[in-house]
């Protein structure tokens, strides 16, 4: 076992402590177990950037080429924007479900082979990383919103129905949870677009053109029109709360199957290598 | 401990003997020091609200104490004794501290988990000592209470989420809002249901607040008392669209807001949320307005099965605080018994070093031909193995006191060393005697 995936397989350790401890906090109000899994999900994010360092030393290519690392990336681009809006906002209680979002996605990181591959020719090119890191980015703040978009509605449902329970007064307010659905669109969608754009003239140089329709960019098109339009709906129509939040919801389901379904179940240029990757 | 309780709550007597028995509108300092009078009785304070009226009381003898204290009470408050004796319940020692324990963490309240019992006790306790009735008992003992209290407010729910319909109201607003500062209220009927709500939204630092009422008049008299402005009512609908909270309690209103005129409403919001609060009976706010986006409607039923659920969490809590308060309490005897530990610890210590002086000395004046260095090794000797000797029956002794058998360990030093160590401050002998009269009890 390299390194790299020593690391790596701690990390998913610490991210399995950390999200078994902040379910213990919203579950039984524990918020002592919440305040050290987050310390966990700080180490984990730590040991997680270590080990990807650790892999791109040792091959000399950004760990961003197979299922694996993007897997892998992605977790980490989820983990770390959380902890920044934690700084910035105090959202502990996303931690429960944030985390064990990253938890899947890394065990399904460490189900695929981990073994390290130089991608093809035509893509060894910086533009590589500089694409595949803004689209990832903007996925993890989507991801981020997402899941805001589901504490909306749980909360919703229950100021509805009249129902309270202790987990109702652990959520964050309505108003909370909406604006943090629109910062996550206001900074998830120029990174989106950016990476799209930087994948358009990485797939110029590459392949000699902008835009060659296969599966992954129109899915990825179709995702952004979505995103744009939430944005739209925001600013100019009022739209919020509820459909804000379904919204956000579609957006992220949309944006997994272009990250992962379409590799899976359709072919084109983006499944260069048999595992699959950007 | 030679610790007592007798009173009576609103659980043993009705208001009207409160009432009768309460000692708050007099001097108390004087009343604290007759009860410290009564002959045998060291130490006394008085707790006295709407709901109970008890004295905590610290006595030589207390199945006298008891008597005589009850006595005094029916006596100053010019009642017959047998009138009170049936509501009276009267604790000692460890139920003493138990009852002390559970009122201090408002377990015995009858709005459990209410907030300011404990501030009313700490009260009665600085009167106590102003009047110097409080001694080493209550020193001991009070602050015990009042950390134990803070343990179950800080480790349980009990404290936690609204039990009364405006509380609720306002913490609802805020699961909606997050912060209210710049919510605007809207208060639609004066009735007196509506004010406490009113006041407590209002008191959050909101935003405009309009009021209106079918009497101009009343309205502007509630506007001038919430900082707000008085809108006619026939014109109110008109001012929906800028509130963010409205609160309607209209009594014989009948339906006042429909939901088409909701649904224009928060469209002209731009799907901004509204919160309504209807507390009136019948309603003002058509009840399928709750249908529409954006909009919560609670009506009062909807309030009171809140405050029922929030109830039910606070006496869930409550079974755990009655844990906290028993750990706290053995945490307190425990505490007592290392605090009898440590004399006898420098008393066997004096003990052994003078002995082991005088030998040597003795030897060491027989053994004129040795020289300085000699004699300090044998000083050092000497020294080494006393040390040796004592260090694990001391390390016994200093555990002993967290032991529930750590009585019998100091029971055993004291014979056979034959050691009657001082204690550390006169106070010790009182709460000493505790641990024999801690079974009493008087019926």
């Amino acid at each position: 076992m390299t390194i790299d995936i020593l690391l790596f397989r701690t990390t998913l350790l610490a991210y399995a402590l950390a999200t078994g401890l902040a379910l213990a906090d919203i579950l039984w109000r524990r918020p002592v177990l919440g305040r050290h899994g987050r310390i966990l999900l700080w180490s984990g994010f730590g040991l997680h950037s270590l080990s990807m360092i650790s892999r791109y030393l040792m091959t000399g290519f950004p760990p961003l080429s197979s299922l694996h690392e993007s897997l892998s990336f992605f977790a980490w681009a989820i983990i770390g924007t959380f902890l920044l809006f934690h700084l910035r906002y105090r959202l502990a209680v996303l931690g429960a479900f944030v985390a064990p979002l990253a938890l899947v996605l890394m065990i399904f990181g460490s189900a695929v082979s981990t073994a390290t591959t130089a991608p093809p020719p035509p893509l060894q090119s910086w533009w590589l990383p500089v694409h595949v890191v803004l689209a990832f980015l903007g996925d993890a703040v989507f991801a981020l919103a997402a899941v805001a978009g589901c504490l909306y509605l749980l909360q919703e449902r229950m100021l509805k129905k009249k129902k309270v329970s202790s987990l109702f007064y652990r959520l964050p307010s309505l108003q909370v949870l909406d604006n943090l659905n629109y910062r996550c669109l206001t900074i998830g969608f120029p990174l989106m677009t950016l990476g799209i754009i930087t994948g358009a003239i990485w797939a110029d140089r590459a392949w000699g053109a902008y835009w060659s329709w296969d599966p992954k960019e129109t899915w990825a098109l179709i995702t952004w029109f979505l995103y744009a339009a939430l944005l739209h709906g925001r600013l100019a129509v009022g739209w919020r709360g509820r459909k804000a939040a379904v919204l956000a919801i579609i957006g992220f389901v949309l944006l997994l199957f272009t990250f992962l379904g379409v590799n899976l179940l359709l072919s084109g240029l983006h499944s260069y290598s048999a595992l699959g990757t950007y | 401990m030679n610790f007592l309780v007798l009173g009576l709550s609103y659980k043993t007597a009705p208001v009207e003997l409160r009432e009768r028995l309460n000692f708050a509108s007099d001097d108390p300092g004087s009343v604290l020091r007759a009860m410290t009078d009564l002959p045998g009785m060291t130490e006394a304070m008085i707790l006295s609200t709407c709901n109970r009226v008890e004295v905590y009381a610290a006595s030589k003898d207390l199945p006298l104490g008891c008597a005589r204290l009850q006595r005094y009470m029916a006596a100053y408050h010019e009642l017959d004794e047998n009138q009170v004796k049936p509501h009276l319940y009267v604790h000692c020692g460890r139920d003493a501290i138990h009852h002390l324990f559970r009122v201090a963490s408002s377990l015995d309240s009858m709005i459990l988990g209410e907030p300011q019992i404990l501030g009313q006790l700490k009260e009665a306790y600085n009167q106590a000592e102003s009047s110097c009735t409080a001694g080493p008992v209550f020193n001991r003992l009070m602050p015990k209470a009042f950390a134990a209290a803070k343990r179950v407010r800080n480790e349980t729910a009990i404290a936690q989420h609204a039990v009364s319909v405006s509380y609720a109201a306002v913490e609802l607003a805020r699961k909606i809002f997050g912060e209210l500062t710049d919510k605007n209220v809207m208060i639609v009927g004066a009735g007196k249901m509506c004010e406490l709500a009113a006041r407590h939204l209002t008191g959050q630092q909101v935003g405009e607040v309009l009021v209106t009422n079918r009497t101009l008049a009343r309205a502007q008299a509630l506007a001038e008392q919430f900082d707000g402005r008085a809108v006619p009512f026939a014109e109110f609908p008109l001012y929906l669209s800028r509130a963010d909270i409205v609160l309607t309690s209209t009594a014989a209103g009948g339906l006042l807001v429909t939901r088409t005129q909701l649904e224009e409403v928060i469209r002209q919001r731009k799907n901004r949320p509204m919160f309504l609060i209807d507390i009136a009976v019948p309603r003002n706010i058509d009840p399928d307005a709750n249908q529409i986006d954006n909009v919560y409607l609670y009506d009062i039923d909807d309030l009171n099965g809140v405050i029922e659920t929030n109830l039910r969490e606070r006496r869930k809590a409550a079974k755990k605080a009655e844990d906290i308060i028993e750990q706290e309490i053995d945490r307190f005897y425990s505490w007592l018994r290392s605090l009898e530990a440590t004399p006898m610890i420098v008393a066997l210590r004096q003990q052994v070093e003078e002995i082991r002086r005088s030998e040597t000395e003795k030897t060491l004046h027989g053994l004129r031909h040795l020289d300085a260095g000699d004699r300090r090794a044998i000083e050092a000797l000497t020294l080494s193995i006393v040390n040796k000797l004592l260090h694990s029956p001391l390390s016994v002794l200093k555990r002993a006191g967290d032991d529930i058998t750590g009585e019998i360990y100091l029971e055993a030093v004291r014979r056979l060393f034959d050691l009657n160590p001082d204690p550390q401050k006169s106070g010790m002998d009182a709460v000493e005697e505790g641990a024999d009269t801690k079974q009493d009890s008087i019926s």
